[in-house]
């Protein structure tokens, strides 16, 4: 049986992109596509998971819906709620901190209006409250955005960053 | 540093795409495996090689590589796997970002060559998800690269011997750092611990024989092998062969990834990050990620930075990554930053650890808020030491360490908080005391 015929909620282009990824684990071990899967799915929508699209991937890869849940909970960079289109994660671990990271957030927060956790009333902008050090330590403070790395931030520079989004 | 002492860092300096696979060919690349695919080397001497070298884990435990790669049941005709360990995220430490691109060919050779060495056929890579943008495509460019120039695959060059290396992004948690979380998120799963023992030698990837290295542990390989063992103990010091990298940051005027022979005194690393940040004073510094025990200016001043001299002077070298921070730093407020990282990622399993975590983060914020006791500090410690030894991995453990030692050494620090209120040593009016 093809899970495929059942699953219309995926794109031809993710299930493409879903296909590449169970291609490098041995047969049977599909599941290990999982991670990868949702990444596509909430990239192509347009940044976070719907129960829908949860189930459409836990057929397509023969898994039980509980088990694609546990991974988008489990795992931060997975949403399961609506947020705005542009994902901001500012780096607030210690090397960051050291180096001026929560003034960076206050002028973020002071500049959408919003506070970390929450996304725009537009829906452009979603302020992520991120807990993990992002690995650029040594070009403190930094930010994510769109899963692009800023380092050496200033608020000018965060300004310049922000504006160039739509 | 002279640029031929270089390791995972050979092709850094270059002006043009460093990470291309010219480069790192005009810097001796693949002539390491060549030599394996040209039957100058067998599994056993490889391993003896690595072993010979002293080359210590480079994710954080120092373990002996050579001594793990013989745990492998190597002739063993079973499916074995070798797994890159690329989920960088110990707070303060970005080298293997800085590995995967800029020179990510000396990781697919280490990782070809290791493999080899092991029996196993096929490598995973497994990169944090946050490395989408730019790490991953790096990488994943130069597996393209060697792949075409004929350096993987199978039968490669003619000798018999296949390694296919894969790539795999994770979706952000600290705990797919432990390398039994990362197996498990590698086979589709929460990154929840493994129960030890079994080993992930005897029952690893898949219920397969599985080794997990750290990506600058596996870049070294290449030169271990081209220069020889005794090339690489001689650069280092007695007990910490080679060089590692550095990565520096906080409170000094060029935080940077420097690539240094271990065993450099501080005091020159300092030198070489352009010392302190405005040229204030050296009150502390967490010599290997946010993991490992805190340590007053005055104990690492003098101290040599290797895995032995950073162990007697009461901390540990764990990533190398170090973090500086100065006489304006409030050592309460640092503390709670790093028990809030362990709070949210405890993964749940081990109620020492999924309690003792918020536990930690709820008494120092009550600290910080001014309605902390001094019997506050006495239960954070007993807490931790609760939590320490008593989980399936070493998280509760890494949760543990600072608590225990912030507050051994900057115990007047939370005293002065709890006794003004919440206000911060460092903003009192005769902070330069602090």
């Amino acid at each position: 049986m093809s899970a495929r015929a059942f699953t219309p909620e995926l794109s031809a282009q993710v299930c493409a992109e879903i296909d590449r990824w169970v291609g490098k684990f041995p047969a049977g071990r599909q599941r290990s596509a999982v991670l990868a899967a949702l990444h596509a799915v909430q990239h192509e929508n347009g940044g976070y998971l719907t129960p829908e699209l949860m189930n459409a991937v836990a057929d397509y890869l023969e898994m039980p819906p509980i088990q694609v849940y546990e991974i988008a909970t489990f795992y931060s960079m997975f949403e399961t709620k609506p947020v705005g289109r542009h994902s901001i994660s500012v780096c607030t671990n210690i090397s960051c901190m050291l180096r001026g990271a929560d003034d960076i957030v206050a002028h973020i927060e002071n500049r959408l209006g919003i506070r970390t956790g929450e996304s725009t009333p537009d829906g452009r902008f979603y302020l992520k409250q991120e807990e993990e050090c992002l690995a650029a330590c040594c070009g403190a403070p930094m930010m994510m955005v769109d899963h692009r790395y800023y380092e050496n931030l200033t608020p000018a520079a965060v300004d310049e960053v922000l504006d160039g989004l739509d | 540093m002279p640029e031929h002492d270089l390791v995972c860092f050979a092709t850094r300096g270059f002006d043009s795409e460093p990470w291309s696979l010219d480069n790192y060919l005009s810097v001796g690349g693949y002539r390491a495996w060549q030599r394996v695919l040209d039957g100058e080397l067998d599994r056993a001497a490889i391993i003896e090689q690595v072993k010979a070298s002293g080359l210590r884990g480079r994710g954080g435990a120092g373990f002996p590589t050579g001594l793990k790669h013989s745990f492998m049941p190597r002739e063993a005709p079973m499916q074995k796997y070798l797994v890159c360990n690329s989920d960088e995220s110990e707070p303060g430490t970005c080298h293997d970002r800085e590995i995967l691109r800029l020179n990510p060919h000396s990781l697919i050779e280490g990782m070809a060559i290791s493999a080899y060495a092991m029996g196993a056929t096929v490598a995973y890579n497994y990169i944090r998800g946050e490395f989408i943008d730019e790490p991953v495509p790096r990488f994943e460019a130069a597996l393209q690269e060697a792949y075409d120039a004929g350096w993987l695959g199978k039968d490669i060059r003619g000798s018999g011997i296949d390694v296919d290396i894969h790539t795999f992004v994770g979706a952000g948690a600290y705990i797919c750092g432990e390398e039994t979380g990362l197996l498990e998120s590698l086979e589709g799963k929460p990154g929840k611990p493994r129960f030890k023992p079994p080993f992930p030698a005897q029952h690893g990837l898949y219920g397969a024989p599985t080794t997990i290295n750290n990506t600058q542990s596996l870049a070294s390989i290449p030169t271990i092998i081209l220069k020889g063992p005794q090339w690489f103990v001689d650069v280092g010091v007695e007990g910490s062969s080679g060089t590692a990298i550095f990565s520096i940051s906080g409170h000094v005027e060029r935080p940077g990834n420097y690539e240094l022979p271990l065993g450099i005194p501080f005091r020159k690393l300092l030198e070489i990050a352009g010392g302190m940040l405005g040229g204030r004073e050296l009150k502390a510094v967490i010599p290997g990620g946010s993991s490992v025990p805190v340590m007053p200016a005055g104990n690492i001043i003098d101290a040599t930075m290797d895995f032995d001299a950073i162990k007697a002077a009461g901390s540990s070298l764990g990533t190398g990554a170090v973090v500086v921070m100065d006489e304006t730093t409030c050592m309460v407020g640092m503390l709670r930053r790093i028990s809030r990282f362990y709070y949210a990622e405890s993964c749940g399993q081990c109620t020492p650890c999924r309690e003792g975590t918020g536990w930690l983060y709820r008494v120092l914020t009550r600290v910080m808020e001014g309605t902390g006791t001094h019997a506050d500090l006495d239960m954070l410690v007993d807490v931790a030491n609760k939590i320490e030894g008593h989980t399936i991995c070493a998280l509760g453990d890494a949760a543990a360490w600072p608590v225990q030692s912030f507050l051994k050494h900057f115990r007047h620090e939370f005293e002065y908080m709890i006794d003004h209120g919440g206000r911060s040593i460092v903003a009192a009016p005769d902070a330069a005391a602090a």
